[in-house]
């Protein structure tokens, strides 16, 4: 039924159905050998580069540096736009000129407006009209169906970071699909999907049909969009530069016509290698060119961007995409997913300098050549932009053709999709446990049915009985609030261009979140191991005094750890007890991505000792400063919790450690932090960011930032510049545990 | 029985081959001017812990262990003051195939025969090359060292020594020299070390409210480092000895 015009490659599956998992297994060639081949950037990228630099250091000075206010998001909404035509072999921007940025008034009308007048813009008075006259928003079909208690929750900040205002995100379309087998092929399988789609006409069915429909005109669109640039994708393509540049045009459809919070690229690095190394083997294409393929792709991805509000900025620091690419891995049969061009794409963070953007994600495995291991390592330690995630641990549940969408959650490419569901404040729920379900800052009864604890002394058995009840309501309205969110999401703003990549039976995850893990395990901890008294003021317990120590979450002690295990199943066990909105399964992360000073911010004082206002630590990291017994043992209590059944979205944990500590030349650092990552894993943990450096520099950097211009550091989930960090986020980086004991 | 413990690290990286977990052991009878952990010396203090509690500690980090060749450390203080201690954790250390380093300055309370036959890899601290520096450094007589250094000659373990340079104490050629000699007499000397002295340890004398005697007393310089290290060199053989 498929027929590709490529003959050059050997034939499968893959030809009688969409299917470039089996594309990649029949063609690909796992490398095994170290470094030493790549390339350094071609004087064109080192032209092109030069001027996006020169550009980033503008936006960074003024916020943004452009926004087209006269058009909305769209994927074939904006003429073709360039960096320096003739020195780009990778065609395509968002809009007609670099970081000028696309107003989406899909997710919510207010959002654009107040973004745009932060930066000084104002919205066009005919759009305006247009969205709210005319055309309803996502952000008002939501606040149509919210109850009261849904706004509760919200306002006291119990759940934040909802995204009923902008785009949901964490949709992995498959953008490989372009490449491999042209827009035609795609369409004309969306046209024999539909006409499966039959019958008796249920409100599911309808909108099956409608969906694939407005797929198809995306399919289209994108064909169009292309052809602006001269360039037709209706075939698929025929060489590399074909490959990485349709692949690049089925991305940027995504990012032209969505602003989800995480828009991820997937898993690409091993399936372009296929056709670099082809055309290598033909000599059409030399090492140097096809490392410029991947430089000039890279240097698009870094120039994506979304039109934020300030407030955003504060949850989600340093204006991220989250063009999260996971890199590794190994495959069903064993053999590593690991080729030339995973090697390329890390080369990037040398020949271009470190970057956030696109986050490096590599699937780590016990089986990866030895050459890779090492080379992830020095380049972790040069960039500090390199993420970790366990391959062994999630292949069992995902395959071996998954991807990350955001951070840490995993999706099958093409067939699983994700209702990114924000994250509830688990510490902030603890104190509503003590106070009777009022909010420690406001003064406001925001949950009924909790009786208040007003004993002199907390005792752990009734603050755990309460506790678990305060953990009900919260999952019950946490996923009423999500069902809405993604029913009026899928009504009003529907990722057309992202879902025309997926299969049309789609399977959807979604994906709730908890902060203030370690808050929480050490605040029940010290309630069962010290004594704690709360000190009570107009009814509220506005702070706590500890008697006594009390074992803290970060030290592999199980007496705490258990307790942050026990809080983690009882919360997913409540999530499972609830209908999901089109039959999705819930999973559940612990992630903040840099929410967590906003969290902190938001919470009273809580009886671990953590004062009113202080910032969480971020994911799964303890608290800053508790883990005393050495890295090992901090890495070795996150490890427990529990991926499978549990966390299945993810476990996100940040380590720092300065250079010295890390061992004492080049080569023990190496190795050390290979040992650390292999350790880590084997032990069961889900996620590692690695940081190697010194507080000193980033002290240095926060009065200085001139001197630091790429400094780029991992943070939760996903790197960021450490200039485009506020000052309250500087300082709480600063304030994290950073490894640093030279024992002996 | 129970060994007082002053602390556990995690990873140590810089304490033996490959990532160690290292135990604190509390109490030491030596009272170097230079040393860093003041707070180990209190032979009642630390806490208490069983041997087998402690070994389910440790195989919390097996992992670790075997993708770096690493292993246990027993450092301090000075472990060889709790020999019993030692023993047993030694043997279950070996029961479940862990490295095994023992990090000290040779002052214990005998047993010592027994207790390398299950180590391997000693990490000996030498203080001073005369009876009168190290009486001086230390506040103890050089001789409580001989029993120690005299069974480790004869035993099979790895040997690596460790010696701190403090300017106008321990940094002199003769010194050095004289070092050597001392050096010559173990067998199975893999490596010898030279360790700057640095001044990190001080705040500490100041919290337990310790006098330091080393106030005002430079950190070694990179240089001076080089050429000792160079005079230490000359003449031996590959392993460094």
């Amino acid at each position: 039924m498929i027929k590709s015009n490529c003959t050059d490659f050997r034939q499968g599956n893959w030809n009688s159905k969409i299917d470039v998992r089996d594309f990649i297994q029949n063609n690909y060639s796992p490398y095994w050998g170290d470094e030493s081949f790549l390339a350094a950037p071609s004087e064109r990228t080192t032209k092109v580069w030069d001027i996006c630099k020169k550009l980033i250091i503008i936006e960074i000075e003024k916020g943004v540096l452009d926004i087209e206010t006269k058009r909305v998001s769209g994927i074939n909404q904006f003429g073709p736009g360039y960096i320096d035509k003739k020195n780009e072999v990778i065609m395509g921007l968002q809009t007609d000129a670099p970081l000028k940025r696309i107003i989406n008034p899909y997710g919510g009308i207010r959002m654009v407006t107040d973004a745009l007048k932060s930066y000084g813009y104002e919205m066009d008075e005919d759009l305006l009209q247009v969205f709210t006259e005319y055309r309803k928003t996502h952000n008002q079909g939501v606040f149509d169906a919210y109850t009261q208690e849904i706004k509760g929750f919200r306002s006291a900040g119990l759940l934040t970071g909802l995204p009923d205002a902008y785009g949901r995100g964490r949709i992995i379309g498959d953008y490989r699909r372009v490449a491999l087998y042209g827009i035609d092929v795609l369409i004309d399988q969306k046209r024999m999907d539909s006409e499966g789609i039959t019958g008796p006409m249920t409100e599911e069915i309808i909108r099956q049909r409608e969906e694939v429909s407005e797929q198809i005109r995306a399919l289209q669109a994108m064909k169009k969009m292309a052809l602006q640039y001269g360039i037709d994708i209706a075939q698929p393509a025929s060489n590399a530069c074909e490959a990485v540049q349709f692949l690049y045009f089925a991305y940027l459809a995504g990012v032209k016509e969505n602003n989800g919070a995480a828009m991820s690229l997937g898993r690409c690095s091993t399936f372009l290698d296929i056709y670099l190394e082809k055309d290598m083997e033909k000599g059409l294409l030399t090492e140097e060119e096809a490392q410029e393929l991947i430089d000039q792709f890279v240097i698009k991805l870094r120039l994506v961007r979304q039109l934020r509000t300030p407030e955003y900025n504060e949850l989600f620091a340093g204006d991220p995409n989250w063009i999260t690419e996971v890199i590794g891995g190994v495959g069903e049969d064993g053999r590593p997913l690991v080729t030339k061009t995973s090697f390329r794409f890390l080369h990037t963070l040398t020949n271009l300098g470190p970057a956030p953007e696109p986050n490096m994600t590599v699937l780590w495995s016990e089986h990866l050549p030895k050459p890779f291991k090492r080379y992830c390592s020095k380049m972790s330690i040069l960039t500090d932009s390199i993420q970790y995630e366990n391959d062994d641990l999630m292949r069992p549940l995902y395959g071996d053709d998954y991807g990350i969408a955001c951070c840490v959650s995993a999706m099958q490419i093409g067939q699983q999709m994700q209702f990114f569901g924000a994250r509830c404040n688990l510490a902030k729920a603890l104190l509503y446990a003590v106070n009777g379900g009022v909010d420690e800052k406001s003064g406001e009864l925001v949950l009924n049915g909790i009786e208040k604890i007003d004993d002199e002394v907390l005792g752990y058995d009734k603050v755990r009985d309460n506790y678990n009840k305060v953990l009900e309501h919260v999952a019950r309205v946490y996923v009423d609030a999500i069902n809405i969110i993604h029913y009026m999401h899928d009504k009003y703003a529907y990722e057309s261009g992202l879902m025309a990549l997926y299969d049309t039976r789609v399977k959807r995850l979604t994906a709730f979140g908890v902060a203030g893990l370690s808050v929480v395990a050490d605040s029940l901890s010290a309630i069962k191991h010290a004594k704690v008294s709360p000190i009570i003021e107009n009814g509220i317990a506005v702070d706590f005094i500890i008697e006594g120590d009390y074992p803290k979450y970060g030290n592999d002690d199980d007496r705490v750890d258990n307790i942050a295990i026990e809080i983690l199943k009882k919360f997913q066990g409540e999530l499972e007890k609830h209908q999901l909105y089109r039959e999705a399964k819930a999973t559940l992360s612990i992630l903040t991505i840099s929410s967590n000073v906003v969290y902190g911010k938001k919470t009273g004082a809580t009886p671990d000792g953590r004062k009113n206002g202080e910032p969480f630590a971020p994911g799964a990291n303890p608290m800053h400063g508790r883990d005393s017994k050495g890295a090992l043992a901090s890495l070795n209590t996150v490890a427990k919790l529990p991926y499978k059944c549990v966390c299945e979205d993810g476990i996100s944990n940040t380590f720092s450690i300065v250079p010295q500590a890390l061992g004492k030349d080049d080569e023990a650092k190496i190795n050390n932090l290979i040992a650390i990552l292999e350790g880590y894993f084997q032990m069961g943990g889900h996620h590692l960011n690695v940081n190697v450096l010194n507080k000193e520099m980033l002290r240095e950097a926060m009065e200085h930032p001139d001197r630091y211009p790429t400094l780029t550091i991992r943070v939760s989930g996903y790197a960021v510049h450490f200039n485009r960090l506020s000052r309250e986020q500087q300082l709480e980086v600063i304030a994290r545990t950073f490894h640093e004991k030279m024992a002996g | 029985m129970r060994g007082r413990i002053h602390s556990l690290e995690s990873m140590g990286l810089m304490d033996g081959p490959g990532i160690r977990f290292v135990v604190f052991m509390q109490g030491c009878k030596l009272r170097c001017a230079y040393c860093h952990n003041p707070d180990t010396w209190d032979l009642q203090g630390g806490s208490e812990m069983e041997p087998r509690e402690l070994m389910d500690r440790i195989l919390r980090y097996i992992p670790y262990f075997k993708a770096s060749g690493g292993g246990v450390t027993f450092s301090g203080g000075e472990p060889l003051l709790q020999s019993e201690f030692l023993l047993e954790m030694l043997k279950l250390c070996r029961a479940a195939g862990i490295h095994t380093a023992l990090d000290t300055a040779g002052v214990g309370n005998g047993r010592y025969k027994e207790i390398l036959e299950l180590t391997d890899l000693v990490i000996l601290d030498l203080k001073h090359s005369t009876a009168q520096g190290y009486k001086d450094l230390t506040g103890l007589d050089i001789s409580v060292l001989e029993p120690f250094v005299q069974t480790l000659a004869d035993s099979t373990a790895d040997v690596w020594i460790r010696h701190v340079v403090v300017p106008g104490i321990t940094d002199s050629s003769e010194h050095i020299i004289r070092m050597k000699d001392m050096i010559r007499r173990i067998l199975n000397v893999a490596k010898v070390e030279l360790i700057p002295y640095h001044s990190l340890g001080e705040n500490k004398y100041t919290e337990l409210g310790y006098s330091y005697r080393l106030a005002g007393v430079e950190p070694l310089s990179s240089e001076q480092l080089k050429i000792l290290e160079a005079l230490l060199k000359e003449g031996s053989n590959e392993a460094g000895f």
